[in-house]
């Protein structure tokens, strides 16, 4: 599928963490002709958060410095199998918002609205709409019957895994030197300026140095010396054993926090809250898991037949707004792309575009001017949620 | 997680609420000269270790009381666990 090769002393660009940076390698290659690049990966190829999400894809964001983007990623969703010929899976079935209450309806219809306005799909169904789609839901629960959804066609699922591996073989095709196995351990800043890392594999130069590694990127950047507006969560998500066929596409429930949908090995894949506090353990407590069945049993109670089958946590780079960060550091030929909250799966494809484009352009790409570090600073925030700098309730 | 509350004795982490770093009891002076730039660096910048972590929870669930606990990141383990009423005045707060 691709090379294993050995570092070579210089690169035009180191890309640390190969999970978004794998993306951000494939398009400098490809879209901006930039092919003496290096992905430098800690682990093996998926053995990150690449291995670690719920493939939930969707552009259903509210504001305006997120949506665009987002839609973006989702158009970029839709010609990546044909772009790097490989199959990922994209699978386009549809993500159900659920409503419960009449404000949450409009709050969903406003939604719907910033959606279509960035260009994206958004239909506000009735509750009768869903019964035809979706028999199984508790549409008289006592507390939170269900009153309807904000309905993206376009969203779906994508084989998380054959994500990477595809932007990994057309990355290598293009030149593009895969490294892994390969830590990060310092970088070489002299008077402001990067000229490259230090490895477990030697030290590697380069002229710009893009660090892609949610997660732990606190851990990469506090070696450049920054403090970053992020705290590392983990995020609990669980597989059932193979079902057949009974979802429709992607249902999230709108009173408690809970996300399910299907793979295609029939397995229900489900989340829902962060544990809540600070880890770096990839691996959560009980609380929540209990949590996150009680959410499961309140709006499909046919979820308490499946047993599970296997469990995992993920670290999340829980940044001070819910947004992520694409942008330079005050570290001259230094780039920094994160904080990602557990939102960072559907948003691969635009977030290794965007961070191509601020490597090779030395400015943000469009979609991506909202991601700036010093947002936070000027009151720029860009809060989905309305919750303030409390990174667990994002 | 169980949390050692030192009036209470061993607790479900489940009662309690997380707030974040203690370092939020420092809070900066308002009427400092650099209270613009203090202020940006308390509220949003953390350094988020990987190890230990030393953190506010609150007794929400329980006598409401605001902890700092000790806390390894990487492992869970508790180490230690302190009201944080103490060691706000031990910090002359």
């Amino acid at each position: 599928m691709w090379r294993d090769p050995e570092p070579q002393q210089h690169y035009d660009v180191i890309i640390i963490g190969a999970g978004h940076g794998m993306a951000a390698a494939y398009y400098l290659a490809k879209v901006y002709g930039i092919r003496k690049v290096a992905v430098l990966e800690k682990g093996w190829l998926g053995s990150g958060n690449t291995g670690r999400n719920t493939t939930i894809i969707r552009s259903n964001y509210l504001l305006p410095g997120n949506e665009p983007f987002y839609e973006f990623s989702m158009k970029l969703w839709e010609g990546l199998e044909q772009d790097f010929n490989f199959n990922a899976m994209v699978s386009q079935r549809g993500i159900l918002n659920l409503f419960h209450s009449d404000p949450q309806r409009d709050a969903f219809a406003r939604r719907g609205n910033s959606m279509l306005l960035a260009g994206a799909d958004a239909v506000l169904l009735d509750e009768n709409l869903i019964r035809k789609m979706c028999p199984f839901l508790d549409y008289e629960n006592a507390r939170f019957p269900v009153k309807g959804a904000l309905w993206q066609p376009r969203g779906g699922t994508v084989r998380h895994d054959a994500v990477v591996w595809g932007y990994a073989r057309g990355a290598d095709r293009l030149g593009v030197d895969i490294i892994q196995n390969c830590e990060v351990t310092g970088f070489d800043i002299q008077d402001g300026v990067c000229r490259g890392v230090e490895t477990t594999k030697g030290p590697i130069k380069a002229n710009n140095v893009g660090v892609s590694v949610a997660g732990s990127s606190s851990k990469v950047m506090a070696q450049a010396g920054m403090r970053l507006p992020m705290e590392s969560h983990v995020l609990q998500a669980f597989v059932s054993e193979g079902l057949k066929p009974c979802l429709p596409g992607v249902i999230t429930f709108g009173a408690g926090h809970f996300y399910v949908s299907q793979s295609d090995k029939g397995g229900l894949v489900f989340g829902g809250d962060l544990d809540g506090y600070n880890s770096y353990a990839q691996r959560g407590n009980l609380p929540t898991v209990e949590d996150v069945c009680e959410g499961g049993m309140a709006i499909m109670p046919m979820i308490g037949k499946a047993r599970l089958l296997r469990m995992w946590g993920g670290l999340m780079d829980m940044s001070m707004d819910g947004s992520p960060i694409i942008d330079k550091t005050h570290i001259s030929g230094l780039y920094f792309n994160g904080g990602w909250c557990y939102g960072g799966f559907k948003a691969t494809p635009a977030s290794g575009y965007c961070m191509a484009h601020l490597l090779a352009t030395d400015e943000p790409h469009h979609t991506a001017t909202a991601f700036r570090f010093d947002r936070f600073n000027k009151g720029l925030m860009i809060d989905e949620k309305g919750v303030g700098a409390q990174p667990n309730l994002h | 997680m169980i949390i050692d509350h030192p009036l209470l004795g061993p607790r479900d982490a489940a009662e309690f609420v997380y707030l974040g770093d203690a370092s939020l009891i420092d809070r900066p002076d308002l009427n400092n000269p650099e209270a613009g730039k203090e202020f940006f660096e308390y509220l949003y910048l953390r350094d988020n270790p990987e190890g230990i972590h030393r953190e506010l929870w609150y007794h929400e669930q329980g006598d409401r009381s605001w902890l700092v606990v000790t806390r390894n990141t990487l492992t869970h383990e508790i180490l230690n666990v302190e009201l944080a009423r103490q060691v706000a005045l031990a910090m002359g707060r």
